[in-house]
């Protein structure tokens, strides 16, 4: 039974960081191009410098969007899963397999193109909430199964 | 579910017979019309009387005829397509004349059963019964059945529950209830006197219409103003009348509350469904030693236990709510520190841990004091925020399956570091001697 020790984290795979570095790139560099470019063409070139900043937060969120996405890491114990997260607001969840009533397993269409899909646990508690995003299909799977099986095995009600 | 051993029982000749309403239910509706016509009058008055004026005497009563007729036939309609029967492990609603529903509502996952008696309904005789299962609507409220019909129902329903043999469900009856505690009426009097909700709305009802008064001379901005605010002062009356009479019985079949002076309602909740219990002790109470407990129940919308009660009488009371529960006395406090998180504040702050209960209270003038049997913790969480972090300090959080959240703020950050997996241990490890849901089923 998992006491004292450390529990052995895993963290995401960087398929998720990809993703999220792409779209922040994809938007904000329209954005940084569109609002350079424009003023820089029709108003002066001084203009352009209102660039800076979509630029700096372009800059801001990639390094914001790693420091978040090795933040994310979960746990596997005998009796419950850990869910650990955030950089500033740290939280960490723990959630017994008996009270698990669902597991979820979702994908939209920009993660399935990146290979995506994440895992959310439902307990009867609305408040719980443990969601494992970014994970790979085949990992976030055999994840739901293991939890299905291991909810089973340890079930309790209310 | 698609065993072969499992299928007679699901398709099994002998059905319980299928039955209706008491035949008062569709008077119920009748008045709907009306109201509504009253209610758009009270509304816009000076468009009412316009209309009112422009009609005869007599189009005005053929008028409210045809309305009063049609609300009649819709609320006969629904009365006669609305069945509702018990087999030995359900109760089925079927009801709907065009769009068909039927419900068939476990009684193993019963969290509560309640009969109400509004006073009309005292009038004539018939009451309304409500089941609380987790996901449950409002329209699966059996409304209405003769007085009788509704406790022999009630008692039917619990024994069945209960996982009585159903052969003798029918005969078992009500179960007899003990009484723990009866709120004297001038207690709850002086309690309501006490507290800042009676004394707040009354002095805004009183002072803001004065003043409307004085700086715009307008009578119409003070109606719009004032009725809204009289009703507001109303509310402690109308606590008192729903507090009135207040008794919590304990039988085999659960818990039961009664209370009620106009309209009475008589709530049971059978052993093993409450998931927290809260203890409120406002800042004028205090000194008497009164508290107000307040109880979780995941599906039911009851939420009051003991209205007022000394300390020790509510504590007897939730000893036997909570089995093996006792409230902890003595609550340790956060750090010096924390103060520079939540200045003042955190002296409210306490927590205690026992073999049964994690007991988290809060608040410095009123204080409540939250306790989950670890047995109901559905998931613990632990959060720092930023400020939190510098001062080396956390949050647990526990969740129950009522959808409520406890709090312990402000631990030391080791210490709940230790307590996140403890409690979830305790959670697991708590549940192994809770009653199963069918709790007299051998």
């Amino acid at each position: 039974m998992g006491t004292a020790a450390e529990p052995a984290w895993t963290g995401l795979p960087p398929g998720l960081l990809r993703m999220r570095r792409l779209l922040l790139v994809v938007w904000l560099g329209l954005l940084t191009a569109a609002v350079g470019l424009l003023p820089g063409l029709f108003a002066g070139p001084v203009w352009a410098l209102l660039a800076l900043p979509p630029l700096a937060l372009l800059l801001w969120g990639w390094v914001m969007l790693g420091r978040n996405w090795r933040s994310w890491r979960y746990a596997e114990r005998a009796d419950d899963l850990l869910i650990s997260r955030g950089v500033l607001w740290r939280e960490e969840t723990v959630v017994p397999y008996g009270r698990m009533q669902l597991v979820e397993v979702t994908s939209g269409p920009v993660e399935r193109h990146f290979g995506l899909a994440s895992v959310q646990l439902h307990t009867a508690a609305a408040a719980t909430d443990a969601t494992i995003p970014g994970l790979e299909p085949a990992e976030a799977e055999r994840l739901r199964d293991r939890l299905t099986a291991l909810g089973e095995a340890r079930s309790a009600g209310l | 579910m698609s065993t072969p051993a499992a299928e007679p029982a699901i398709s099994r000749p002998h059905e319980a017979a299928e039955r209706r309403l008491h035949p008062v239910t569709p008077l119920r509706r009748a008045w709907a019309p009306v109201t509504v016509v009253v209610g758009w009058a009270v509304h816009d008055p000076g468009q009412a009387q316009k209309q009112l004026t422009k009609l005869t005497a007599t189009t005005l009563l053929a008028g409210l005829a045809a309305l009063v007729l049609a609300a009649a036939l819709y609320g006969f309609l629904t009365w006669w397509f609305t069945h509702f029967a018990v087999t030995e492990t359900e109760l089925r609603i079927r009801t709907g004349l065009l769009f068909r529903r039927t419900a068939h509502i476990r009684l193993d996952r019963l969290q509560a059963v309640d009969v109400t008696r509004p006073l009309l309904a005292r009038i004539a005789g018939v009451a309304k019964l409500k089941l609380d299962v987790i996901g449950t609507a409002k329209k699966d409220e059996l409304a209405y059945l003769g007085e009788a019909e509704a406790r022999r129902l009630r008692a039917e329903l619990l024994a069945r529950a209960a996982g009585f043999a159903p052969a003798t469900a029918h005969e078992v009856g009500e179960a007899p209830a003990r009484t723990l505690l009866h709120v004297p009426p001038r207690m709850l009097a002086v309690s309501l006197l006490l507290t800042g909700a009676t004394w707040g709305p009354l002095a805004a009802a009183l002072v803001v219409p004065t003043v409307l008064w004085f700086v715009t001379h307008s009578l119409w901005t003070v109606f719009a103003v004032g009725v809204p605010l009289a009703g507001a002062a109303t509310r402690s009356a109308g606590r008192f009348a729903t507090s009135y009479d207040w008794t919590v019985g304990e039988s085999p079949d659960g818990l039961r509350i009664d209370h009620g002076l106009l309209d009475r309602a008589h709530e049971t909740v059978p052993p093993g469904r409450v998931q927290a219990v809260r203890i409120v002790e406002p800042l004028l109470w205090r000194r008497r030693g009164w508290v107000h407990v307040r109880l979780d129940v995941a599906g039911s919308s009851n939420s009051v236990l003991v209205p007022v009660a000394p300390r020790e009488a509510a504590e007897a009371v939730i000893a036997r709510v909570l089995p093996g529960v006792t409230v902890p006395s003595s609550l340790s406090r956060p750090p010096r520190r924390a103060g520079w998180c939540v200045p003042f504040w955190w002296r409210g702050h306490g927590l205690a841990v026992t073999d049964t209960v994690f007991a988290a209270r809060r608040g410095l003038l009123r204080r409540s004091l939250s306790l989950v049997p670890h047995a109901k913790v559905q998931s613990v969480r632990l959060t720092r925020g930023p400020w939190e972090r510098l001062l080396r300090v956390a949050d647990i959080h526990v969740d129950t399956g009522a959808n409520k959240t406890v709090t312990a703020r402000l631990r030391d950050a080791e210490e709940a570091q230790a307590l996140l997996y403890a409690q979830a241990d305790r959670s697991r490890t708590g549940r192994r001697d809770a009653r199963p849901d069918r709790w007299m089923a051998s």
